[in-house]
């Protein structure tokens, strides 16, 4: 089949404003990922057309894009699962910085990341000869959020992100739950304290632009609420 | 700019994050990776890691070491597989301390399951006798590696190490044998920084690239040993390539073993279980190049099935499983198939074919990551390699299905240890702006040079020619082929072009850089291939089908010699306990 694109494209050495460029292509298969549309351009038409990506099948977070209006992965959606009959429209992730084309500065993403304490805390010394014991229910209650490959789709589809771009945004809230749950951790409390203010989690109106952009389909909204409730319930 | 640092480490992938871990506070230690740490290929991992932990079944570490040599064809080094089985247990258990989240069993110890080549005495009594297969894989679900990479890499961010990401490793700098540092350039602005070390570790991953159906990421080709090769180093066992049985059909997407562990059966285009007539015993669970070359044989014989693009494929059967299981234990992997081919893993069986997968070989290294100079064993002080790109060599001619993992976190730990040590004396070279020339210039280079080559051509080219003439079955005749193929390539290479002329996030120089890698990478691979006329592991050679212990129990050293074809030299094979037998499964 024939398909018609719009990319949008801003080289900071030479353009003052990003700009849509059109692309025609013949020929190519409706089981196509957008990724192999992007390479077709670039390795055959337009070398200087610019992405991030690596696995290429969805797990290590490289493309996320805006693909006619949403949030996605070109790497995990195919030509035949989007409308083709209109021209597909390609932009970077909303509310980053645009370095070159589709490449985006995640620099503050990261920074959130970071400020949720991302890592296991405890200070109680583990057994010593074998692993901390939990119950396999315990366990996957944390594997929906340890499933986040941090593309950064939610935070930057969130509209409380785009207002106020110190909101800690949904992918770091993901990862605050996932250790608050976790039944080794025990900096629940310090996590809580960080969520607990201006920026934090009372921002999240439950808008659900996050879900709807997770590719990895983490209910997001679910494990904020459970946030949520768990801070409102805290006795001081 | 020159950036100093006690110790860089390239790469953060399982080898590398591990490593840098490792490092205590005292020193300076920067990790350099061409992608966000959490992009690596690690995370691409899904099946499991091993380790006797006996959380499921009895089990010991000598168990797997028996596996390891048996799985590696005889060309693992006894001593390094030894070291690496013991600490299993250990490096299991410290990943779950780290927080590593792994699936649980009843009793809240971390869930094992089966995977290739893991087999067990199936009587204690005779513990070289018939074997039946073992848990011993740990795993997540079917997102091991990504949540393991997550892991280590929340446990850098605590120790507060310094990241340079998006920074491309172009050079090594040596003086006199000793390592001094790398060269780097910022992807983003294209500016060259010199990183002064006294310690320097390559944890840069596999080359699977090489080849045209492959399950590894694009950014796999193998730069780190590239660069190593370079330096007029060597690379230990390059043809030793390993194509995994079940990658999904024309794209090569991997389906983790575990879909097999858990029961999956490979069926032919008459329904048959084919494995049945090549591994009686443990079947579908045989090692990866076992399955590889019966799927390869079937397809031959004309029991595969003809695809809608001419190419041929086997069946993957998940279905009888039942959803619970699948949802549960291979969510993932199903899910690629459900994307991917639109095929339902619950109802119909998934249409696979071989894939390259995992590089046995790479820079050479002792058990203490240490790089070696040359097949005499000495070595380069201040270098250090671990993870994919390094041969120590645990995995000898065919990896196991959950050894990589544990390779990184074992290896990529001893590493870490091994240059904390060498920090207590070591001392830094003179490193002057200079040492940025080579990178400049080949960066100018790539920017002048208007020849009309195209990149995407050359690559192309490199990996259909490799599938068809490197790849499970290989013939004089056919590498032969390769080789003048390679040399056209290499000369086409000098007449690149490229369209981005801008400094700004250049992606399509770093793909002609990674493309050099490749050709160099590749160069390795066929020439041993060529010379190793026997068959062996993941080697396997039509015109010399047998694998041939008197003469072939060594390990190929290839040097690099520029204006001509590289030079081999070999090094035995490390044998503690176990002669060599015939491979039955
Ligand atoms: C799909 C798939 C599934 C797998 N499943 C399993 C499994 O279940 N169990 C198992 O044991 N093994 C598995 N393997 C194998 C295993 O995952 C890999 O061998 C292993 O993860 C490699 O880790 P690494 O740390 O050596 O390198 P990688 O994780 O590949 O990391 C390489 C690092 O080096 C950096 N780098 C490379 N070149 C440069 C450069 N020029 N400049 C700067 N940085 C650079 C990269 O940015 C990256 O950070 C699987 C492999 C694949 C492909
Ligand atoms: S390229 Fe890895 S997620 Fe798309």
């Amino acid at each position: 089949m024939d398909i018609q694109l719009k990319i949008l494209r801003f080289n900071p050495e030479k353009d003052k404003q990003p700009y849509f460029q059109d692309f025609n292509l013949k020929n190519v298969s409706d089981d196509w990922r957008l990724l192999d549309v992007l390479h077709e351009i670039k390795w055959n038409y337009d070398g200087t057309l610019t992405f991030r990506r690596s696995c290429a099948h969805g797990i290590c977070g490289s493309d996320g894009m805006k693909i006619n209006g949403r949030n996605r992965l070109a790497c995990s959606l195919l030509l035949k699962d989007i409308n083709t009959k209109k021209p597909i429209t390609i932009e970077p992730l909303p509310a980053l910085p645009i370095i070159k084309d589709l490449v985006v500065d995640m620099t503050n993403f990261f920074d959130k990341y970071e400020v949720v304490k991302p890592y296991l805390i405890n200070n109680s010394p583990p057994p010593p000869d074998g692993e901390r014991l939990q119950s396999n229910e315990d366990a996957e209650k944390l594997f929906e959020s340890a499933k986040c490959i941090l593309c950064a789709c939610c935070t930057t589809s969130c509209p409380s992100t785009w207002t106020n771009e110190n909101y800690i945004g949904p992918a770091a809230l993901v990862k605050a739950y996932r250790f608050i749950y976790d039944t080794r951790d025990e900096g629940a409390d310090e996590r809580m304290d960080i969520l607990d203010t201006p920026d934090g989690i009372w921002r999240c109106h439950t808008i659900f632009n996050c879900v709807e952009a997770c590719p990895k389909e983490i209910n997001i909204t679910w494990h904020i609420s459970q946030l949520k409730k768990k801070i409102s319930s805290r006795e001081y | 700019m020159i950036h100093s640092y006690d110790v860089v480490i390239v790469g953060a992938g399982g080898a590398g994050l591990r490593a840098a871990v490792e490092i205590p506070k005292e020193y300076s230690c920067a990790v350099i990776s061409k992608v966000f740490p959490p992009r690596s290929h690690t995370g691409t991992a899904q099946g499991g890691v091993c380790a006797a932990l006996s959380n499921m079944e009895e089990d010991s570490w000598e168990n797997h070491v028996f596996d390891t040599v048996k799985g590696s064809d005889y060309l693992g080094d006894q001593d390094s597989i030894e070291v690496m089985c013991k600490d299993a247990i250990r490096a299991i258990i410290e990943l779950e301390h780290m927080g590593m989240p792994f699936s649980r069993n009843e009793e809240g110890k971390i869930a094992q399951r089966y995977f290739g080549g893991h087999t067990k005495p199936a009587d204690q009594n005779d513990p070289y006798g018939k074997r039946i297969p073992v848990k011993r894989s740990c795993y997540s679900a079917d997102r091991t590696g990504h949540v393991m990479l997550h892991t280590l890499f929340e446990n850098t961010i605590k120790n507060q190490v310094t990241f340079f990401s998006e920074y491309f490793v172009t050079d090594l700098l040596m003086e006199n044998g000793v390592c001094k540092g790398v060269v780097a350039f910022d992807i983003a602005n294209l500016e060259v920084h010199i990183f002064k070390a006294k310690a320097v570790m390559f944890a840069t991953g596999g080359y699977g690239r090489v080849f045209r159906i492959t399950s590894n990421a694009h950014v796999g080709t193998g730069d780190g040993m590239a660069l190593v090769y370079n330096a007029g180093l060597p690379l230990e066992d390059m043809e030793f390539f390993q194509f995994h049985p079940t990658g999904l059909w024309k794209l090569g997407i991997l389906v983790s073993e575990a879909a097999r562990g858990e029961g999956g059966i490979l069926k032919n285009k008459d329904g048959e279980r084919f494995m049945a007539r090549y591994a009686p015993t443990v079947m579908d669970l045989a090692p990866r190049d076992m399955v590889s070359r019966s799927i390869i044989n079937e397809i031959r014989e004309g029991r595969g099935i003809r695809g809608s693009d001419g190419t041929d494929y086997v069946l993957l059967d998940v279905s009888h499983l039942g959803k619970e299981v699948i949802d549960e234990k291979l969510p993932e992997i199903t899910g690629f198939a459900r994307t991917y081919l639109g095929v339902e893993p619950t109802k119909e069986p998934i249409p696979i074919q071989p894939t390259a997968h995992y590089a046995m070989g790479g820079i050479p290294t002792n058990v203490n990551c240490e790089v070696l100079l040359n097949e005499k064993g000495d070595i380069v002080k201040g270098l250090y390699a671990a993870g994919e790109c390094a041969c120590v060599s645990v995995h000898g001619a065919n990896r196991l299905g959950t050894n990589s993992l544990l390779d990184l976190v074992v290896f990529g730990r001893r590493g870490g240890k091994a240059i904390s040590e060498y920090l207590k004396t070591a001392k830094f070279l003179e490193v002057d702006e200079s040492a940025a020339k080579k990178t400049n210039e080949f960066i100018s280079w790539l920017f002048s040079s208007n020849g009309n080559e195209k990149i995407s051509d050359i690559r192309t080219e490199l990996q259909n020619a490799m599938m068809e003439n490197c790849g499970v079955f290989r013939t004089e005749e056919g590498l032969k082929k390769m080789i003048d193929k390679l040399e056209e390539l290499k000369k086409r290479y000098r007449n690149i072009s490229l369209q981005d002329k801008s400094k700004v996030f250049n992606t399509e120089l770093v793909e002609a850089i990674e493309l050099e890698n490749l050709l160099k990478n590749a160069e390795a691979t066929v020439y041993g291939a060529y010379q190793r006329q026997e068959s062996r592991g993941a080697h396997s050679r039509e015109d010399f089908p047998k694998r041939d212990d008197n003469s072939w129990m060594k390990h190929t050293f290839a040097f690099q010699k520029f204006e001509s074809s590289p030079e081999l030299k070999y090094k035995p094979v490390v044998v503690t306990k176990y002669q060599p037998m015939e491979r039955k499964y």
